[in-house]
């Protein structure tokens, strides 16, 4: 199980990072949500993984499952599906207002147009 | 008396849902209420900042959990400083957006700054990193909606980058603080401080990635090349108010940095070593450089200004990095003066604003109320750029003198005195462009001559300039209150152990049924 959730967190950050890169508002975003999926997942594999073991620690229970990273990755979730929606909602404020969707600066002049192709 | 330490994150929260309910469609009775809010937050945060000034260091337990298991607020010297640094510049920005009339171009204005004041106050006064990191998604999220207040393409297009970086810097401090719990099993900084002491040198990998990842964290709010890319248009974008309380938000991270580096991952500690004289240094002086040489470069005077932090922050960074008690005093002292001139200049650039076409560095017709204005500038430039008499000198003297047994002293000096000569040229010819050749052109016939930025603007820029004069004649003891400050961050033990070993609600628990 160990092998599954840290290939997980790894595909999904690699995908991320990937979607990051391309430097236009919906990937981004999309790349942005990826990574706050994997660091939920992160965090739930901080307290260690363990199936079927009571939440909190009680007498005679040998092993028990972290209840602090739960909690952890509910406040995580909750900001982070708050920020999302905002900037979804600033990123389609810029595009309809601009009709570019670029999240880097481009170049103001003609003449830099070569090097700003990326 | 305990309570009160709270109440600079409990009266911001409180006065802003009170805002938006109540006085939704009447800006003076927001401003009132705004101003009222502030004003009681500057007596607050004086009085925790002179109970504070003896060494004293105040706990409050949330809901009287006791310290690992519940979330703690400290009020030690440090960061009552820096409450009262952030709410004497929020009055004087508060004051300036009403004069200017920033705060009525848009919607929400008061609720947002209050908000962000509340994340500010949490994030120096909590002694918890989770929380930390909660106060520090509550001031995002504020500055998130001052940042595009007022609306403009150019300004939502900056607000874009800037909120995806900082969501990226939160991912990466969620990251930094699931890796710490997964080592520790803590997330309390001060009972931090005791386990990663536990730690043996065969176990330290996962530790060495969590500090790395906390310092990238925190240099991303401070701004520090390689991670700064988002300051200079976010800043010169935004709103000129906020823009100068954002000058304070840089600040955090640097706050974060002393507070974390010398308490749990300090300089002898075997785990982290050469984190600071490896990697932050080398950072910090780079971003000096940049920073300057981009004041000599930048084409509009906004971006100057915003450049200037850049640096300023690379000096404070330099001066943390070199983490010895003369050193973290200097950059104390040269926090407050960065934060006091960066805010300055920034309203200055909109007094500038408020008379001329655009910010671009090109010869326009004089603005009104131009030798003031320029008065003014003058002053902010010669703090920032640290010329003396005014406390930026005295603030990167400090440094130079921290740096002076350091090995890499010929670098340091060699940087910091070379950059301060880039920044006095860049200031130079931006205030000679703006203010100077201006007499050279006139208006055009019939053109409108826009009106001079009212008297209260005025003031509020002056204040900060009284301020940043005050700081300088009074050096001797700031620095001597600094420099205390400082020794106490090297010896945290009072710190640690009046949060770990105030009894709470817990410690009653074990003795009783469970």
């Amino acid at each position: 199980m160990e092998f599954l959730v840290a290939s997980a967190i790894g595909i999904l950050t690699a995908g991320g990072l990937y979607l990051t890169l391309r430097l236009r508002t919906f990937p981004v975003i999309l790349g942005i949500s990826l990574l706050t999926y994997a660091v939920n997942v992160f965090l739930f594999a901080s307290g260690r993984l363990t199936v079927g073991a009571p939440p909190i620690l009680t007498k005679g229970v040998e092993v028990y499952a972290d209840p602090l990273p739960q909690a952890l990755v509910l406040t995580a979730i909750v900001i982070s599906f708050g920020m999302t929606a905002v900037v979804v909602m600033i990123g389609l404020g810029a595009f309809l207002g601009s009709d570019d969707d670029h999240v880097d600066d481009q170049p103001e002049s003609d003449d830099a147009e070569a090097e700003g192709t990326s | 008396m305990i309570h009160w330490i709270v109440a600079p994150v409990i009266l911001p929260a409180l006065v802003a849902p009170f805002i938006v309910l109540a006085a939704r469609y009447h800006i003076g009775i927001q401003r009132v209420l705004s101003l009222a809010g502030v004003v009681a937050l500057v007596i607050i945060a004086a009085s925790l900042a002179w109970q504070a000034s003896d060494g004293t260091i105040t706990l409050y337990q949330m809901g009287d959990w006791a310290a690992p298991f519940g979330i703690v607020l400290v009020g030690d010297q440090l960061s009552t400083m820096m409450v009262l640094l952030t709410s004497v510049l929020a009055l004087f920005v508060l004051l300036y957006a009403i004069g200017s009339g920033w705060d009525d171009r848009g919607r929400h204005f008061h609720a947002l700054f209050q908000f962000q004041l509340m994340g500010i106050m949490g994030a120096f006064l909590t002694g918890d990193l989770f929380n930390l990191f909660v106060f520090f998604e509550v001031l995002l999220i504020a500055s998130y909606g001052l940042m595009i207040h007022a609306g403009g393409n150019a300004r939502l297009k900056a607000g874009v980058q800037y909120v995806l970086f900082n969501l990226i810097g939160s991912t990466l401090f969620l990251f930094a603080l699931g890796s710490i719990y997964a080592e520790t099993g803590t997330l309390n900084m001060a009972d931090l401080a005791n386990r990663v002491t536990l730690i043996g040198p065969e176990e330290t990998v996962g530790i060495r990635i969590a500090s790395v990842l906390l310092l990238m964290v925190f240099a991303i709010k401070a701004a520090l090349v390689p991670l700064h890319f988002w300051l200079p248009s976010s800043y010169a974008e935004a709103p000129a108010p906020v823009a100068a309380l954002f000058a304070i938000m840089t600040k955090v991270g640097a706050y974060a940095i002393i507070r974390v580096y010398t308490m749990i991952f300090h300089p002898e500690l075997e785990a982290t070593a050469g984190l600071h004289d490896l990697w932050l240094l080398p950072a910090a002086l780079i971003s000096l450089a940049i920073g300057m040489t981009g004041v000599l470069a930048a084409k509009k005077l906004d971006r100057v200004v915003a450049f200037s932090v850049i640096g300023s922050m690379g000096m404070v960074m330099i001066s943390i990095s070199l983490f010895t008690p003369e050193s973290i005093s200097a950059a104390l002292y040269y926090i407050v003066h960065s934060t006091l001139a960066g805010a300055t200049l920034f309203l200055i650039s909109d007094l500038v604003r408020t008379g001329r076409a655009n910010l671009d560095l090109t010869v326009q017709p004089v603005i009104s109320g131009n030798a003031l204005t320029a008065g003014m500038f003058f002053v902010g430039a010669i703090a920032m750029a640290g010329l003396p008499p005014l406390s930026g000198f005295l603030g990167k003297l400090l440094v130079l003198d921290a740096a002076f047994d350091n090995d890499k002293m010929a670098w340091i000096w060699a940087i910091v005195l070379g950059s301060s000569l880039i920044s006095i040229l860049g200031f130079a010819r931006a205030g000679s462009i703006v203010f100077w050749k201006a007499h050279s052109v006139s208006h055009e016939n019939g053109a409108e001559v826009p009106n001079a930025p009212s008297p209260l603007a005025y003031a509020a820029v002056g204040g900060l300039i009284a301020l940043l004069v005050a700081h300088t004649v009074f050096a001797g003891q700031v620095h001597g209150y600094t420099f205390k400050m400082a020794a106490g961050l090297f010896a945290p033990e009072a710190y640690i152990s009046t949060v770990v070993e105030t009894p709470g609600k817990l410690s009653d628990a074990k003795k009783g049924d469970h």
